[in-house]
This record gives C-alpha cells, structure tokens and sequence, in this order.
C-alpha cells in the first residue's frame, strides 16, 4: 500500500511508533494520503486515529519513523511554514472570551502576517472569502460565545479555511453536533474538496458518514495498525466490520447515493413470549410495560 | 462511486457585483498604499489606554502636588527641571518623586505579570501572589532581614532571588507535562501554603526588633523608598514590558488551545518560556522593591480586559490599569490615612480582597446559568 512506484503524495506517514508518555498506541504505522483526496479514517475507540491525526499535523512527535509533507520530513520545515500548507481542526479549541466571528477567523491568516503586516488586502479576500464559503459571513459581528454549536463548528471550520492550505486534517468534525448539522459540516468537506481540490483528512466515527463522503478510507483497528485502504466501494465488507469492530452486519447499497451502507445485525434475543416473537410496534400493540 | 454532494446548501455564492467586501474584523485597519504596512488598531483599547494614561497623569500631578507641604504645579514642574527652591527640590524630588515611579513602575509590573499568568493558564487565579511567587519573594526577604541582617538592597536582592528560585520550582514540578493552566494554579497554591508556613517559621524565629522589621517588609508598601529602587524597577520595566507587549499576538494565539496555535504557526512551548521568564521576572523586581503588594495582579488585567472588551490579553492598557490602581492605592493611604503611616498593601489588599469576593460569585453564578 505504500509502494514505491508511485511519486510521493504530499503527505505520508512513514512507518510511525507513536507513544503517549510510555503507553505505545502504534507502530511500525505507513499511510499514504492521495492528493486532492478526501480521505476518512475510521476505527473502533482507542485504535489511534486521533493519535495518527496528530502526528500528520506535527503534534505529536513520533517515537520512530517520520511524517513526510511535500518530500520532506515534517520536523525539519519550520511551524509557520507547516502552517502554510497544512491546516487543522482539532476537537476542541477554546474561542477566547468575547471574541467576534470575524475575529476569530482572522485568527486564521495569522501563519501569513507580520508584525507589521497585520491586515493586507490578502487577509481581508481570504477571510471573507472563507466566511462566505461556510455560510458564516452575516455573524461577523455576533461574539461566537452566543453562538449554536453548528455555527461554532461552521465558524471554526471558517479559521481553518481562511488559513488557505492546501491540505485540510479535520479531528472529528461532526461530535457534538446533531445530525443535520454533521451532514452540514460533511456537505461542506465535500465541497471542499470537490471544488478546491483540496486534500482533506478527517477521523469520523459513523462509519456510513465515512463511505458516503470519502473517496479515500483508512480503516483502523485497535493496537494501531491498518486493516484496509481504499475506496469505500472496494474496502467495505461485512467481514471488514466483524474483523475490526467485532460486529456483525450486512452492507447494502446507500439508496440515496450507491454508497455502502453498514446495518448492523439484530441481535438473536429469545423473543418475549407474550407478543408471539413480534414486537409490540409490529403487533399493533402500544408500547409494552415492563 | 462517487458520493453526491449537496454543494451549495451552506455555502453563499460569491456575489461579484458587491466588490467592496464587507468590514469582518473589529477595530480600525491601517495601511500603507505600497501594503508593505498594514496594522489593526483596536479603537476601544486605544480610548481606554488614552483615559488611563490621563488618569495616572492626574494622579501624578495630585501626588506631587499635594502633602504635609502643598506646592503649586508651577514649582513642581520648576522642580522637575532643576530650576525650583531648594525645598521644593527636596520634596519632589527627594521624598515625592521616586516613590510616585515606584509605584508606577511596581504598579505596572505586576499587572502585565499577572496579565501574562492569567492567559497562559486561562484561569482568573493564575497572578503570581496566588501561584507562590510573593511568597518566594518573601522567604528571600525574610531570610535577608532575621538571618543575615542586611541592607534594604540586600533585602531587595535576596526577595529577588527567593521569587526566581520559587517559579523555576514550580515550573520544575509540572515540567514534561506542559505548563497546562489548572495543574499550574494548583501546584503552585501548594507550594505557596508551604512557603507561608516557612515565613512563619522564620518569624519565630525572630528578635522583637528583626520580626517587626519583617513584618513591615510583608505588608508590602512604598514608604521610603528611595531613587535606588525607582532606578531598579523601572529599568527591570523598560526592558520586560516591551517584550511582553511584543509578545501578546502570540500569547493571544495560545489562549486558542496549544493545538490551535501550534496548527496556526506559532511555537507554543517557546513562546509559554519566554512569556513565563518575563512574567516572573516583572513580579520578582516589583516585589523585590516593594514588598508583596497584593491583588494588582489579579485585579488589574481583569479590570483592563473588562474595559476595554477585548478579546486578545489588552497588556498596554493592562499595565496603565496597573499603575493608576497602584498610584491611587498610594495616595488614598497617604493622604486619607496621613497620621496611621498605613502601608499601600493595606490598601490593595482591602481593594482586592473585594474585587476577589464579586469575581468568585460572579463567576460562580455564570458557570451555574
């Protein structure tokens, strides 16, 4: 899967030990990630992906091995310079108290000014432009403390954007939000992606979220190593899921979009004797008391 | 397969008419035409910075002017230039003028110090009385005045060196785990409890003559204090306030998250150093001339960052706050209290311990809505 044949992707991870403190979460870890793809790591809780996430945005130093941007190894680029190339949202971060929207996402161009170049008319285009783009442009004056959670999210995406990266790691993009919202934030990756050739990376949860929006899977399994990559299409089997989430399932096709779609198996429970092996909904019944 | 995408649900089509792109960021833009140049000043802070500086050249002129020995502002200024009566020159410039830059030297000081604590721990507590540092200060002090019986410059040096060796302690203690905001407060409160109790131990210690001496020190004050500490602390102000103010973008930046700001660019674990040194060593001077002069580094940055609303840590109008709080401390204990030689700390103390009180509950209550 990380075949020399092929020229170097922009970023790689290359063979990474990845450790907390002395707890190992990974090793001997490689993944490619394709240009302008929009690549979803996906995995059970605590097999890494964060951690993975993190080491490709140079947050985590790996114990061996190196992540690799534009040829060569991370550490060795200067952090404004990374922050040139390669933007990231992580799960959390704290706006500063009372801040406006269109402060906080000028926040983003700070890796392009100076001290005594603040404000450049480059700043101002790529702010707005990214405010526009996320739908957030009418909130720049309201403080992003009264803000829902959809809109922070959307607001913080906007940060990232106006960053003006080429590559785009997005650290659960969606928790916290409800389903409209996450459909919202994925929709706008998408588009992202789709219409800016941007590289965009995101670590998800809902698997079916995953082979929707991904052109590109990383599937995880626990102890931090990869069970399979590829297209969702090709990579997604019923097999995939009971080897990596000990769970069983059937994959459909996603009605709406061809994708596939996970459903997990109902469990064989004995049925309760008194609705007859069919469940109180089904008979017609109201909800059972218990 | 590829996924369908519902572009433009969020996104506004970019309107190409409306040319003149909208306002987004607060505060005045200024460029250059060659755009080699371009600042963005925040108005608010500028006003509130602009009122302060009036206030504390009020204060400035009340506290020169006004005394045991009343002066006009015209011999004041006379004075200043060296054209006044030998006692005008003695008053104003003898006994008026280097405790008025004491105090707005320590005044200032300490407010950028406790400005710098409280957002790179993102906690209101995080000032350098509450997280040990004074008391640091103090076991120096201390051990000067009852063990070695030195000089007021001995005094002075020695709380320098207690404050230094106390904040490489605690950053010791949290070291390889990032000088993340809550752990530093906690740590630092314990080590603070443990240095009281030294100073205590010290005063048993004491004669009579040696315990009063140091009891005077710890209440923290400005009486007596000559051009030798003036010189002290507003060279030690002249060097580390403009780094600090140099700094505050980045320091703005790590308020974010140390991955946000990492993610933006900016060296977080050198700029939390550098700003941690500039921090100790601002608290350290102020309470090496001064005394530990309680609460100006807690109370000033909250008030300023109040004022002015904004949402970077406001250090200009953070050190003003500090001074004028510190300068009007000064003159209400001189000039309210004239026969009870009250100490400024007295003052601070009783303005801060209040401050503390509505701070607790106000937050309290904000956490609870």
């Amino acid at each position: 899967m990380t075949g020399n044949r092929t020229p170097e992707p922009r970023l790689r991870a290359d063979n990474l030990t990845l450790c907390y403190d002395r707890r190992t979460v990974a090793t001997g870890l490689g993944v490619d990630i394709p240009d302008h793809s929009f690549t979803v790591i996906v995995g059970p809780n605590a097999c890494g992906k964060s951690t993975l996430l993190k080491a490709l945005a140079r947050m985590l130093r790996p114990k061996a091995g190196e992540v690799r941007l534009d040829g060569a190894a991370i550490a060795s680029y200067r952090t404004r310079e990374v922050a040139r190339r390669l933007g990231l949202l992580p799960q959390s971060s704290t706006a500063p108290g009372g801040i406006t929207v269109g402060d906080l996402v000028a926040r983003g161009r700070y890796p392009h000014q100076r001290l005594l170049k603040q404000w450049s008319a480059e700043d101002e285009t790529a702010v707005v432009e990214a405010m526009r783009r996320t739908g957030v442009l009418d909130l720049s004056d309201r403080p992003v403390d009264d803000l829902s959670g959809g809109q922070r999210q959307r607001v913080w995406l906007a940060m990232v954007l106006a960053q003006q990266t080429p590559v785009l790691l997005l650290d659960e993009p969606t928790t916290f939000l409800d389903i409209a919202h996450q459909i919202e934030v994925l929709d706008l990756c998408a588009e992202l992606h789709a219409r800016q050739g941007h590289t965009v990376v995101a670590v998800l949860h809902d698997l079916n979220q995953a082979c929707r929006y991904a052109t590109h899977l990383v599937v995880m399994r626990a102890g931090g190593t990869v069970a399979a990559v590829g297209n969702p299409a090709d990579v997604m089997t019923a097999e995939l899921v009971q080897d990596v989430f000990g769970l069983p399932c059937r994959i459909i096709d996603d009605p709406e979009t061809g994708t596939p779609l996970m459903v997990p198996a109902a469990p064989r429970r004995p049925a309760p004797d008194d609705t007859d092996g069919r469940s109180p909904a089904a008979a017609g019944l109201p909800a059972a008391r218990r | 397969m590829s996924p369908v995408h519902r572009a433009d649900v969020t996104a506004a089509p970019p309107a190409p008419g409306k040319t003149p792109a909208p306002r987004v960021v607060s505060g005045l833009v200024v460029r250059t035409r060659g755009a080699g140049l371009s600042l963005r000043v925040p108005g608010r802070s500028v006003a509130v910075g602009t009122v302060l500086l009036a206030v504390l050249i009020v204060l400035m002129g009340v506290s020169l002017t006004t005394g045991d020995f009343e002066l006009s502002v015209t011999e004041v200024v006379q004075a200043l230039t060296g054209s006044g009566s030998p006692g005008a020159d003695f008053i104003v410039n003898t006994l008026r003028m280097p405790r008025l830059v004491t105090g707005v030297c320590v005044g200032a000081a300490l407010a950028v110090s406790g400005g710098i604590l409280q957002s790179l721990t993102g906690n209101a507590l995080g000032s350098p009385d509450v997280i040990g540092f004074t008391n640091g200060s103090a076991v120096g002090a201390l051990t000067v005045i009852i063990v070695l019986h030195g000089s007021m410059t001995q005094i002075a040096i020695g709380a320098l060196i207690g404050g230094l060796a106390t904040a490489a302690a605690v950053t010791l203690l949290i070291a390889g785990r990032g000088l993340q905001g809550f752990r530093l407060v906690v740590i630092g409160i314990g080590v603070s409890a443990l240095l009281l109790a030294v100073n205590s131990y010290l005063i048993t210690r004491a004669t009579f003559q040696e315990a009063l001496e140091a009891q005077a020190w710890l209440l923290g004050s400005l009486n007596n204090r000559g051009w030798s500490q003036a010189n002290a602390i507003g060279i030690a102000v002249l060097v580390l306030l403009p780094v600090a103010f140099l700094l505050a973008r980045r320091l703005a930046m790590v308020e974010m998250g140390d991955l946000t700001a990492t993610a933006l660019g900016v060296g977080v674990a050198r700029t939390r150093t550098l700003l941690l040194v500039v921090c100790v060593a601002l608290a350290a001077f102020a309470t090496a001339v001064a005394g530990p002069i309680w609460f100006i580094a807690l109370a000033a940055p909250q008030v300023a960052r109040r004022l002015t609303r904004s949402s970077t840590p406001a250090l200009v109008p953070t050190a003003l706050m500090g001074a004028v709080l510190l300068t009007a401390s000064d003159l209400a204990v001189q000039r309210l209290f004239t026969d009870a030689l009250l100490p400024v700390g007295a003052a601070t103390g009783t303005i801060g311990g209040l401050y503390l009180i509505w701070l607790l509950v106000t937050e309290s209550r904000k956490s609870r809505a």
